[in-house]
């Protein structure tokens, strides 16, 4: 009765409403929130203010920062661009086996990361079948920092994808078509037309995409290589001062990645309410 | 007559680019997905069987390899079921009421899919750990949760509870209450109006967020690998098991038993192939009949 009363809006026939909310916040609280709170509280306990702020930018672990947030950025433009470009093709072109690459797309949700992993080490290695030609190029992709971009690459690969789909699915060919009555070349009806009405949707795909590889752990550390200052990622760091049995170091470097998500998760939220105004539902 | 001069450009050509460019994209997007998709897909089930047909088979069916499976198919069994009643109790709560704080609760229920896997590892040590809120009390009790069964399980569920509710809540929103709202004027109970008349509406959807929660529950690396403690043939899911035989060079084997893996990763896209279409059916559906009403 408690819920119904105090948060209802108006009244429903339907009834389950106190034990629906109530088990849900029951279950959000056990299994997220109350152990989510711990790493901010044990941080509050165990280390004051300035140790705190040390700990989170010593060297190490401010190179760690850098390659994660460098290597998540620059993976989530990548998507971008070649994103829309797989969404265009899905969407805009007819061709054999059409279905089955659209279902493909899923692949890297799909796919266990550890899977991801050995098998982009293998691929990228110097005996690998992508590896074996960039080696004479003078490219290393495994073991070094850009092995990370690759892993990270791939874990993102679907957002952008499964987010400009359904708006360039959506989009009215008629403002199109008006466009080009009107005098626009097809450069200009993409730029001016297409584009702005896809933005909103690829700047979401572009976020989640980022957020997915800053947090990803299992595809990376096996084509990383690991090696501190390096390429040696944030997840990785802390995992390492937790098998140190430093927990107040690896809480720490927790609360740092965690605020960031959760500013992450409020843009995302705030675009994705934007795409749907866009979309008109 | 002389032919015009210029042809009179046709609907296709004003919303079409010209073939280079067309081609170009097309182009662009093979080499991108062969790169990212096709080959790492391809190379997995190559390098299983590489070693021929013998070594796959040692590889999957040798003990560690077998007790790993197992745990990764109970832990999956316990946080799949789990999942499932929580994402129908926010679905319910969500998409059939309107109550304060509703945007608040679906960003709270989004938040396992926003915090890194190894940190949501890490949260269930500070809790139930050696130096955790209540590792004294465990060691009391002769209770172990991390580097332990329950660990591994609870580490599952954080990462894989909000695939079901992400599913259902948008169908149900669309849907509406009206024909809840029916049965239950009809007399129906509460719990006749979810059986009979709710469920049958969403068990598609329901269907796809099992599957999704399902594959992230067999193949979730970084929340279990922090709580497991890697002990062989007593905590090692099947990601786990892959580490460990890729760290000790047995490629061929590390692979076969990935290929285990892939092999659910492509049923759960086929699966998710036919459920889909059926659920953007169901909603186009509830979309248009929530629009004539």
């Amino acid at each position: 009765m408690l819920f119904s009363r105090a948060l209802l809006r108006r009244h429903s026939v339907l009834p389950g409403f106190d034990l629906a909310l109530g088990l849900t916040l029951l279950y959000l609280s056990l299994i997220v929130l109350v152990p989510l709170s711990a790493t901010f509280l044990r941080t509050a306990a165990d280390l004051s203010w300035p140790a705190f702020v040390e700990v989170v930018t010593t060297p190490r672990v401010v190179a760690s920062y850098r390659l994660t947030f460098g290597a998540a950025l620059l993976a989530a433009a990548l998507n971008a661009v070649f994103g829309l470009v797989v969404a265009w093709v899905l969407t805009r072109h007819d061709f054999v086996g059409k279905r089955v690459v659209d279902a493909l797309v899923d692949l890297p949700f799909a796919l266990p990361t550890a899977v991801a992993g050995i098998t982009l080490t293998g691929l990228y290695a110097s005996n690998g079948w992508i590896g074996r030609w960039l080696e004479p190029l003078g490219i290393q992709v495994a073991f070094t920092p850009v092995g990370v971009f690759v892993a990270m690459t791939f874990i993102g690969l679907p957002f952008v994808v499964r987010t400009v789909q359904p708006v360039l699915a959506d989009l009215a060919t008629e403002l199109e078509e008006a466009a080009a009555t009107l005098g626009a070349s097809r450069r200009q009806t993409f730029v001016r037309v297409i584009l702005p009405a896809l933005t909103p949707a690829l700047l979401t795909g572009f976020a989640l995409a980022f957020a997915r590889a800053l947090g990803e752990y299992g595809s990376i550390i096996f084509i990383a290589g690991n090696m501190p200052m390096v390429s040696e990622i944030t997840p990785l760091l802390i995992i390492t001062k937790l098998e140190q049995y430093d927990y107040a170091g690896a809480t720490a470097i927790a609360v740092v990645m965690l605020v960031l998500s959760f500013v992450l998760l409020l843009a995302i939220n705030a675009l994705q309410a934007w795409t749907r105004r866009r979309q008109g539902r | 007559m002389t032919a015009l001069p210029h042809t009179p450009p046709t609907v296709a050509g004003a919303t079409r680019e010209p073939p280079w460019v067309r081609r170009l994209l097309m182009a662009g997007a093979l080499v991108f997905l062969t790169l990212f998709l096709f080959l790492p897909l391809v190379s997995v089930f190559f390098e299983a069987f590489r070693k021929g047909w013998a070594v796959y088979v040692a590889a999957i069916t040798e003990p560690d390899a077998v007790s790993a499976m197992l745990l990764t198919l109970t832990a999956a069994a316990i946080a799949v079921p789990l999942n499932l009643v929580f994402g129908i109790a926010a679905a319910w709560s969500i998409a059939k009421f309107d109550f304060r704080g509703k945007s608040v609760l679906l960003t709270l229920i989004d938040l396992p899919f926003s915090v890194s896997p190894v940190i949501a590892g890490l949260i269930y040590v500070l809790v139930f750990g050696l130096q955790g809120w209540f590792g004294a009390w465990l060691i009391a009790h002769d209770l172990k949760v991390i580097f332990a069964v329950p660990g591994i399980v609870l580490a599952t569920i954080f990462v894989t509870c909000p695939f079901v509710a992400r599913e259902l809540i948008p169908l149900m929103q669309a849907q509406g209450q009206e024909q809840e709202e029916a049965a239950r004027v009809l007399g129906a109970s509460g719990w006749q109006t979810f059986w009979r008349v709710t469920l049958p509406n969403v068990k598609w959807a329901l269907l796809y967020g099992v599957i999704l929660c399902n594959a992230r529950a067999m193949g979730e690396f970084g929340a279990v690998s922090v709580v497991s403690g890697h002990i062989r043939g007593q905590t090692n899911t099947l990601p786990l098991h892959i580490e460990i035989l890729y760290n000790e060079y047995q490629s061929a084997a590390a692979f076969a038993v990935a290929s285990l893996l892939a092999g659910l990763a492509l049923v759960t896209l086929v699966l998710k192939f036919i459920v889909e279409r059926r659920v953007t059916v169901l909603a186009a559906r509830a979309r248009r009949t929530g629009a004539a009403s």
